[in-house]
């Protein structure tokens, strides 16, 4: 490196301390969300907190491509959904232990993602999500075609719970909460370590500018594809996972309107925020729950909130918070 | 070729429909000079820029640089041989603040960056340089402030300080003056020569008194083929050049 300037380091006492702060404050909040955890499961229905916690995953990882890798990916249920079906399929016909159809479900998700991720990322922007659409909805058709494998429209159903590595049953409630509850933390964790890396932080450069980074040095394609594949690998960590909790996989779960789902939540909660799409899969799904009454009208009620989200508050509900207090959330 | 030739094109030529943006272009860059290409709007200068740096693939023609034949490279692999470009629209990262900018560059040092298991701390032995490269292009005022937020002179140097950041043997300036005022056009101006030192510098550039001042040697082209080329003196005197130009003061700078 060139002699540029001999001047001393400009205020990076200053600089650590705002650095820090940030830091601070989410540790914090990772804490907190620790806590919350430890006490839903008594002071709510313990299905209902896992079927938040599987989506909140879900919309986490459909952020980390689109927030931070700035890649709109509109056929994100085909990795949820075909986890889904693999984790219920080997739980249930070839009697794996629940961690082990999770893990394989999520495996299947990732490679899926290597597959569909290598074709799309040729294509930018709104070819981008065409072409990941029009894949996820193989992927749909496909499940639709083999029943065999999928159970077609009866989907897997009465899939076993089972015993947590052989040992700990997983038939109460209770018991599979924490199990969900842990996973659900460790991908948390993971994404968040991921936003922030070395890695992160090319992806984040290459969705500001691409063109920039390139002239960087940086093979673009290859950042692209590789966020595309963990993301993929944790909606489906988050699908294989469902299929567990409702012990059911079915089409609904790869059909292109789980896809649009988990857009919602995530531009509802904040894109490209790191706690966004938590909040955002809570409120979607306890509207859904709550709002059951209404029938089909609750799409309405959810295109509402949706027109109402981009028109008043498009950073979303996290996104808003964040500008208040001035500080990356 | 001769030893101290850096980058050399021959017949370089960029056909689009119907149209020759770049025809036929010999260009020889002498290592460690600050060379300009000038010329009217329309001359190709810039498409002459990203076909150097293989944003654009050329129709024809070959561009050799160090000895290499790097017509069929990509752009990413053009970079890690270390000829970097800048951009005409100033190009940073807008939702990362400035010593992120400049260090997102130097992070290319560790290699290829696929650590996502990594915490940021990996990165901090960087930040002492990203904050003396943010100095020396006068922002240190900015450091932890979005790139997005700064004014466009500023968004330019601190353009500078990254593709700085990748300490490149070659750099390619897509008019580093355009949208400045005069002092940041001075600082620029200073900063240049300054690492000019040890390096190749090929700008395209407007403000012919920076030309005239900063550069060694200059191409002319209009309509996409080289009109002119040597030291300032002889080119703005080149009746053709002038003619090019249409009395828009060539030899006396803007």
């Amino acid at each position: 490196m060139t002699d540029l300037a001999s001047s001393a380091t400009p205020s990076a006492a200053v600089v650590a301390e705002t650095d820090d702060s940030a830091a601070r404050l989410h540790r914090n909040l990772f804490i907190a969300i620790a806590v919350l955890l430890a006490i839903a499961p008594f002071v709510a229905y313990p299905v209902f907190v896992m079927k938040v916690l599987c989506f909140a995953l879900f919309a986490l990882a459909f952020n980390l491509l689109l927030g931070y890798g700035g890649l709109l990916s509109f056929g994100h249920a085909a990795y949820f959904g075909m986890a889904s079906y693999v984790s219920a399929y080997t739980a249930k016909n070839w009697g794996l232990t629940p961690e082990l159809a999770i893990l394989l479900g999520t495996a299947v998700a990732a490679a899926l993602g290597l597959v569909f991720g290598a074709l799309a990322i040729r294509r930018q922007g709104i070819y981008f999500a065409m072409i990941t659409l029009a894949l996820a909805q193989m992927a749909f058709f496909f499940s639709l075609q083999t029943p065999r494998f999928t159970g077609g429209e009866d989907g897997i159903q009465a899939v076993p719970r089972g015993k947590l590595f052989g040992l700990i049953s997983l038939a109460d409630d209770r018991a599979l909460y924490w199990l969900v509850a842990a996973i659900f933390m460790g991908g948390l964790l993971l994404i968040y370590r991921i936003i922030h890396s070395p890695f992160g932080q090319v992806c984040k450069a290459i969705r500001d500018n691409e063109p920039r980074a390139i002239s960087l040095g940086y093979r673009a394609s290859q950042y692209k594809l590789a966020v595309f594949v963990l993301s993929a690998g944790l909606a489906g960590l988050a699908g294989a996972t469902k299929a567990i909790v409702f012990q059911l996989a079915s089409l609904t779960d790869v059909y292109w309107t789980m896809s649009g789902e988990v857009v919602l939540m995530t531009l509802v909660g904040g894109l490209g925020t790191v706690f966004g799409p938590i909040v955002g899969a809570a409120v979607i799904v306890a509207m859904q729950n709550y709002l059951a009454g209404l029938g089909s009208w609750v799409l309405v009620v959810q295109g509402v909130i949706f027109v109402a989200c981009v028109l008043l508050f498009r950073e979303g509900i996290v996104g808003v918070i964040s500008k208040w207090i001035k500080k990356p959330l | 070729m001769s030893e101290d030739t850096i980058l050399s094109t021959s017949g370089l030529t960029k056909e689009f429909a119907g149209f020759t943006a770049v025809n036929g272009v010999d260009l020889k860059v002498r290592r460690g000079s600050i060379h300009a290409l000038i010329g009217p709007n329309g001359a190709g200068k810039t498409t002459c820029f990203n076909l150097l740096t293989k944003f654009l693939p050329p129709t024809r023609g070959q561009i050799v640089y160090n000895g290499r034949d790097i017509t069929g490279e990509k752009p990413a692999e053009i970079a890690r041989l270390g000829l970097v470009r800048s951009f005409q629209i100033s190009a940073v990262f807008p939702q990362l603040s400035v010593k992120t900018n400049v260090r997102v560059a130097l992070q290319r040092k560790r290699g290829d960056n696929f650590d996502f298991w990594r915490s940021e701390r990996a990165l901090s032995p960087l930040d002492a340089e990203a904050l003396r490269l943010v100095d020396a292009v006068g922002l240190s005022a900015f450091a932890e402030l979005p790139a997005g937020e700064l004014s466009y002179g500023r968004k330019r140097a601190l353009e500078i300080a990254t593709t700085l950041a990748l300490d490149p043997e070659m750099l390619l300036l897509d008019e580093p003056m355009a949208g400045m005022g005069r002092e940041d056009i001075e600082r620029i101006e200073a900063l240049i020569r300054k690492v000019s030192a040890n390096r190749t510098i090929l700008m395209v550039e407007h403000n012919l008194s920076v030309v005239a001042s900063l550069c060694d040697r200059i191409t002319v082209l209009a309509r996409g083929q080289v009109l002119a080329e040597g030291d300032y003196a002889s080119v703005s005197k080149d009746p053709r050049v002038v003619e090019a130009y249409i009395g828009s003061g060539v030899g006396h700078g803007h």
